[in-house]
């Protein structure tokens, strides 16, 4: 899979958003994230029901160097989160657009979604972070 | 840039991801410190410790001038090879540094210092020497030199030698004893180490490094960086100068009281004064271990509440990847208890501990 897939939507703090078939949202950290986090050991995962708004903090990855606050992309409702990362974190680093993801959520305007940074817009913004 | 090591371009090579550490542009991983990390305590790993510094001290009677510099006594290093570890103390008792430090035979030793403390122990050393008549003071900065840690450490850097052309080993490599060296006309080998493993600590001269890298890869030896550098040393017990101790800090309150020479009572060292002075009136603080009985990471400068005994602070902290739990060294108040239960303030939030002894691993397994 390439470094900044082009379907995805992407946050400038380096979260990704795949908007799935029945239209709820799935959320990550970006291979350019996982990379500067280094390996990861804990993930903090938000309660499968809790209500965001745009920009809240819901989630926390830790890595042997740091700790990093995960955002909720745009308002929203937490319908799932992946169990898998409690006992194998490091999926973050192995595979951050696929079983890596953290979230999946219902959002409340699928409109905000545009906003949102588009596979471009985030190269530049990973550019700027080098 | 910063400052390169002889090694920097095997690093690039082996896909290094490379960071600033004290102005030197040293290998933080290659990959994955966890998997590095699970090499050294299971096969063998090596870090380029390049950026150390070897300082030969030789002359007329350098023995009188190091049993003054040196917490430690080096009168007990009496046979050629041996070495001991010591702290190097100001007046107050403080500790400029840790170091090993080697007897080579005749009137000549070697302090293997830190790097980020590596010009002011220079000074420090030079400028203590002159009550001592003719002493010699060489800072070997054409010394490159790689640490090969691991349960199967000697094993494959002895292969990894004797595949290199007219680099011959010293002799009955495998033979010296733990904190012993031995050095042949190219390579200085010394069992030492800073993992709590097994291994070697190699010197050659800098222009040798890479081919010696080389070999050690070719053996299946596992680059290594920093990051695996530190939780290593962390899960060994093993203080790290800067954080675990500093400049306003004695060994008493840094858990190296073993490290002091206290006998013959009649040895003055730098310090001494100062140590005896703390040592009867009280050492008010210690160093701890603690484990984090929560999910979470312990980090450096975390405060630590031990209920009506005070509160002290994280010193350095990181996960234990051989316990799968975060672990600590910790400087608190001295009344607090082996066994103790704590609160360590981490990212807001009070996340319960409790006091260990260290090492926290030991021949690869847990020892709590």
């Amino acid at each position: 899979m390439s470094e900044i897939p082009s379907e995805l939507r992407y946050t400038k703090s380096h979260e990704w958003i795949r908007t799935m078939d029945d239209g709820n949202l799935e959320v990550g950290i970006t291979q350019h994230a996982q990379e500067m986090l280094g390996d990861m050991v804990f993930v903090e995962l938000p309660e499968v029901g809790s209500t965001l708004g745009g920009g809240e903090d819901c989630a926390v990855v830790e890595s042997v160097k740091a700790a990093s606050d995960i955002y909720a992309p745009i308002a929203g409702e937490i319908v799932e989160v992946n169990d898998l990362l409690r006992d194998a974190p490091e999926t973050v680093n192995n595979d951050p657009y696929g079983d890596g993801w953290l979230f999946r959520m219902r959002p409340v305007d699928e409109g905000e979604l545009d906003e949102l940074l588009d596979a471009e817009g985030y190269t530049g913004v990973v550019a700027a972070d080098s | 840039m910063g400052r390169i090591t002889p090694l920097y371009q095997a690093h690039v090579e082996a896909g290094a991801k490379i960071v600033d550490f004290g102005g030197w542009d040293m290998p933080l991983h290659y990959g994955s410190q966890l998997e590095e990390h699970r090499a050294v305590r299971s096969a063998a790993g090596m870090f380029d410790v390049s950026h150390m510094r070897h300082i030969d001290v030789t002359g007329e009677e350098p023995r009188n001038f190091l049993s003054y510099l040196l917490a430690n006594n080096v009168a007990k290093l009496e046979k050629a090879g041996r070495a001991l570890y010591t702290c190097m103390l100001n007046e107050n008792g403080g500790v400029i540094d840790d170091l090993i430090v080697y007897y080579l035979g005749g009137d000549s030793f070697r302090l293997v210092v830190n790097a980020a403390t590596a010009d002011t122990d220079l000074d420090w050393i030079q400028r203590n020497a002159g009550d001592f008549g003719k002493i010699q003071i060489t800072a070997r900065t054409d010394l490159a030199m790689i640490a090969v840690q691991g349960p199967l450490a000697r094993q494959r850097a002895a292969q990894a030698i004797s595949n290199i052309n007219d680099m011959p080993a010293p002799p009955d490599l495998m033979d010296i004893g733990v904190f012993s060296a031995a050095q042949s006309e190219s390579l200085f080998v010394a069992r030492t180490g800073y993992t709590g493993e097994d291994g070697f600590e190699i010197a050659m001269a800098a222009e040798n490094g890479p081919v010696v890298w080389q070999a050690l890869i070719d053996a299946d030896v596992m680059p290594c960086g920093l990051g695996a550098r530190d939780t290593l040393r962390l899960e060994a017990g093993m203080n790290l100068y800067g954080s675990d101790m500093n400049e306003s800090t004695t060994p008493l309150e840094s858990g190296l009281s073993w490290t002091i020479g206290w006998n013959p009572p009649e040895r003055d060292f730098i310090g001494r004064a100062a140590l005896e002075d703390q040592r009867d009136h009280g050492v008010p603080r210690k160093l701890v271990g603690l484990v984090l009985l929560d999910r979470g990471v312990l980090r450096s400068h975390q405060q630590v509440s031990c209920g009506e005994r005070g509160t002290g602070e994280v010193t350095s902290g990181s996960f234990s990847p051989t316990l799968s739990k975060s672990i600590a060294l910790a400087r608190v108040p001295a009344g607090v208890e082996t066994g103790d239960e704590c609160t360590v303030g981490v990212r807001e939030k009070n996340l319960a501990a409790r006091v260990v002894d260290f090492p926290f691993v030991r021949n690869g397994k847990s020892c709590l």
